[in-house]
């Protein structure tokens, strides 16, 4: 889906926990998210340190949107 | 009941009109008449099927007089009226197996008329071909004329009778890029220590998955001024609004939901939840912003980060859902997105 | 480690007053499994009922199966850290009831479960239409947490299997087959010119409905190991997972694990069968990581020549198989990988979710997206209120009449990725 919104015109950027089947099928932009049941979350926090790292890895995403990739990028630090 | 109409393309030299010399040789019609491999195939097809009329045509003259050789062939085809149309087989001749395959392939594209038609693995109609029309896989030379004819013939009948078509190995067809299942005769477990009985005494085996290979998209420009952007949430973790209002499957799904978010500034444990079955559902089920952070955006939409969180998301389950069931639904979707002014995506996954 | 296996021929089962086995028919006292079911709390209520082979009977929702085997000889007894205490299995002497299981059914979460069909084209798909089959359907108590009533119906299931299993430790077995391998240094001085092979199982190990037990152990929480081939006779790893159907591991699987029985047919002639490996299929990125890492290292160490590897599960898990696949090749270590597909019900989409052209010897369990129409049967054990929402259905699978028009997803082990089964695809 991301190669066809990508292949559509948008800039994309894939938040995935298996970022090597994201780069096995070629997406352009990965950030690298928590865990599959939750990429954007940590039930083992507390609901203002999971708010906090959910914001953090939404701004990463944004940093991937904002930033001019010419091959397959994973928006790690 | 009566028998099934063949008409046989093959070329100069299977004709018996000559070698390369007679090459140039133009597409001709012969009604009624049976010729070279036909008369295999007709042996073979019993009183099942009977070749009406054999199109021969020499391989240089198709390939350099491409559209007209094909407009002429069609015409001769159509008026015929065949329940299916067979090429070659052409084994390792390079330019009469392109000649096959492209022939084949425009009588099943312009006419509809199922077509089949057979070649050595190595001849460049192959690769070209194979996964638009079915090919008998045969031997490199003529020598291999009977083993071709013992695949083409059944393979022939079955496509013509419409009956439903086993696993290339099966049929003896090479492998078009559809999987289809069938039971083998010795398990999996036992296939896979033979298999690696072979590999480790350097013998060659055959692998009973190709692993595929990815295009790539190039990557679009970057978002110049994020406080002015629209950012659209989309994802494949299945977030829906509670109570799955559009059953999207927990598996497979045949089809993805487009949801209103206008006013909402978070996902709660009573408005969404998970249609996604591939997960421990409980972590989504009790807050969705764990997958699809609509909370963490509208806090950036209100202090002017972004310029706008889009008013809709796109949802769909990406477990075990078909890769091309998923890429039409991004096509369409992505319209929709670029429709509304939306200037960039992010896509969760779990 | 050398165990002897005797197997017992069950060819019915009947309800009786008295449980015991005779003439090879299994009778079952219902006041005496219904009690040990009922030992735990969390059950609310339970029924009992009996699918033979060709009967036209329908078991769905199926959380497992499981095959009834008892500890003669040697140490510890079945379920080791499940039921049985801790102690080292897989050796001694064992016996497995054979021809019969105890199929565990009955809601726990809405999602995925399975459907076993004993007639019609769905028996063809799963290998427990063959079984005469036990099935124990249980209820839950009001307001269970689905994680604790998961694991409540799981033991319940291994204790009838245990009290079954039990019935046979005085018998006779009707056949006996004996397997045995060695330490590493002993291993190589009995076969020095056998090429030396070993077992790599991957383990599904993903939360609810999606893990599996090592001796006890929830498999997301153990780093990558060895054992030897024998102690999955004696239940060393049990199934909590049924997610999926077509393509989970029921414990019944793991007692019979088709890799380790048809390498022990080549061990000592065509190579040395030197032990399994055990690596699981977590959620994290890193747990990957060091999954895979930790299994090549294995191999290496163990100077192995080949392993075949058996996955459990598909999508995310397909990275775990080919980071284990590139790995291990890395090392000089051939592979040959037994997997299954998701291909689409076209059969046109890509099969796997991530690929790399060093699995070049794959081994396929079929297309779980075909579709198939299982016929209406006369009977349902359990409920077809799930069917809709079973992973393979969806909110038509269910007809008005009768008839299930499902993925073969939904059949209980029909793409087994330890090559249980016969399907394939090509």
């Amino acid at each position: 889906m991301v190669k066809a919104i990508e292949a559509a015109g948008l800039p994309v950027v894939h938040m995935c926990t298996v970022t090597p089947i994201s780069m096995t099928v070629g997406a352009n932009r990965i950030v690298p998210t928590i865990a599959i049941p939750h990429p954007l979350g940590n039930p083992a926090l507390d609901k203002d340190e999971e708010y906090a790292l959910r914001k953090e890895l939404v701004e990463k995403a944004l940093v991937a949107l904002t930033t001019e990739v010419e091959d397959q990028t994973i928006f790690d630090k | 009941m009566s028998k099934i109409k063949v008409v046989h393309y093959i070329n100069q030299f299977f004709a018996n009109i000559g070698g390369e010399e007679k090459a140039d040789y133009p597409a001709e019609l012969r009604v009624g008449e049976v010729v070279g491999p036909g008369m295999a195939l007709a042996q073979k097809f019993g009183d099942e099927a009977e070749i009406i009329a054999t199109i021969v045509c020499g391989d240089s003259y198709f390939n350099e007089n491409l559209d007209k050789a094909k407009a002429d062939i069609l015409a001769m085809v159509k008026e015929q009226a065949p329940d299916i149309f067979i090429a070659g087989p052409a084994f390792n001749a390079g330019r009469y197996g392109v000649a096959c395959g492209t022939i084949a392939d425009a009588v099943q594209q312009e006419l509809g008329i199922p077509a089949v038609t057979g070649m050595y693995v190595e001849n460049p109609g192959a690769d070209m071909f194979k996964n638009k029309v079915y090919m008998v896989s045969t031997k490199n030379s003529a020598a291999g004329m009977r083993d071709a004819v013992g695949k083409l013939a059944p393979l022939a009948l079955k496509i013509a009778k419409g009956e439903p078509i086993g696993a290339s190995c099966q049929e003896g067809y090479m492998p078009n890029g559809i999987r289809v299942n069938f039971f083998e005769k010795e398990r999996g477990s036992k296939r896979a220590v033979k298999m690696l009985i072979k590999k480790l005494a350097g013998k060659p085996f055959e692998t009973e998955y190709p692993m595929p290979t990815f295009d790539r998209v190039a990557p679009n420009p970057a978002v110049k001024d994020l406080s002015k952007a629209t950012i659209a949430l989309c994802t494949s973790g299945g977030i829906v609004p509670k109570g799955n209002p559009d059953h999207i499957e927990s598996s497979n799904a045949s089809h993805y939901g487009e949801y209103d978010i206008t006013g909402v500034n978070d996902l709660t444990e009573e408005t969404y939840e998970t249609a996604h079955g591939g997960y421990d559902p409980v972590y989504a089920n009790e807050d969705s912003d764990r997958v699809l952070p609509v909370d963490v955006l509208r806090e950036m939409e209100a202090n002017g980060v972004i310029g706008k969180l889009h008013n809709k998301f796109y949802t769909t389950v990406g477990n075990g859902t078909a890769v091309a069931s998923a890429k039409a639904f991004a096509d369409e979707y992505a319209q929709k997105l670029i429709a509304d002014g939306v200037d960039a995506v992010i896509m969760t996954s779990t | 480690m050398r165990l002897e296996v005797g197997h017992i021929f069950i060819k019915d089962i009947q309800f009786g007053a008295e449980s015991k086995i005779e003439d090879g028919v299994l009778y079952v006292s219902e006041e005496a499994v219904k009690e040990i079911v009922l030992e735990d709390e969390k059950i609310k209520s339970v029924k009992f009922d009996i699918a033979r082979p060709g009967e036209s009977v329908r078991i769905t929702p199926v959380k497992d199966v499981i095959e009834p085997r008892v500890k003669v000889e040697g140490r510890g007894g079945i379920f080791p850290g499940v039921i049985a205490k801790v102690d080292t299995v897989g050796s001694g002497k064992t016996y497995a009831l054979k021809g019969m299981a105890v199929v565990t059914a009955g809601k726990i979460v809405g999602f995925q479960e399975g459907i076993i069909d004993m007639t019609g084209p769905g028996a063809e798909y799963t290998p427990f239409s063959k079984l005469n089959n036990l099935v124990v359907v249980c209820e839950p108590v009001e307001g269970i947490k689905p994680h604790d009533y998961e694991k409540a119906v799981r033991l319940a299931g291994f204790r009838v299997a245990v009290y079954l299993g039990e019935l046979a430790r005085e018998l006779t077995p009707d056949e006996s087959k004996v397997y045995e391998t060695y330490g590493v240094l002993e291993g190589k001085e009995k076969f020095p010119n056998l090429p030396r092979v070993a077992y790599v199982q991957m383990l599904q190990s993903q939360g609810l409905l999606h893990d599996t037990y090592v001796y006890g152990v929830d498999a997301k929480k153990t780093l990558s190991t060895i054992m030897s081939p024998t102690e999955v006779m004696d239940g060393a790893i049990v199934s909590g997972n049924c997610v999926s159907a077509c393509d989970k591991n029921p414990t019944y699987v793991h007692l019979n694990n088709p890799v380790v029985h048809d390498l022990f047919e080549e061990h000592g002639k065509t190579l040395n069968f030197v032990c399994q490996i055990l690596t699981n299929e977590n959620v994290y990125l890193a747990d990957k990581m060091r999954s895979s890492d930790w299994t090549a290292k294995m191999c290496r160490f163990l100077d192995l020549d080949a392993v075949i590897v058996s996955q459990e599960g598909f999508g995310n898990p397909d990275t775990d198989l080919i980071m284990n696949t590139k790995k291990i090749e890395a090392e000089g270590v051939k592979t040959v990988i037994i997997t299954d597909e998701y291909a689409g019900r076209d059969g046109k989409s890509q099969s796997l979710a991530d690929a790399d052209p060093a699995a070049d010897a794959v081994v396929t369990g079929g297309n779980a997206n075909q579709v198939i129409v299982l016929p209406k049967l006369d009977k349902v054990i359990g409920t077809l209120d799930y069917v809709n929402t079973i992973a393979g259905g969806n909110e038509h699978s269910l007809r008005e009449d009768g008839t299930i028009e499902v993925e073969i997803q939904a059949i209980t082990g029909a793409t087994n990725e330890t090559g249980f089964n016969y399907l394939s695809a090509r």
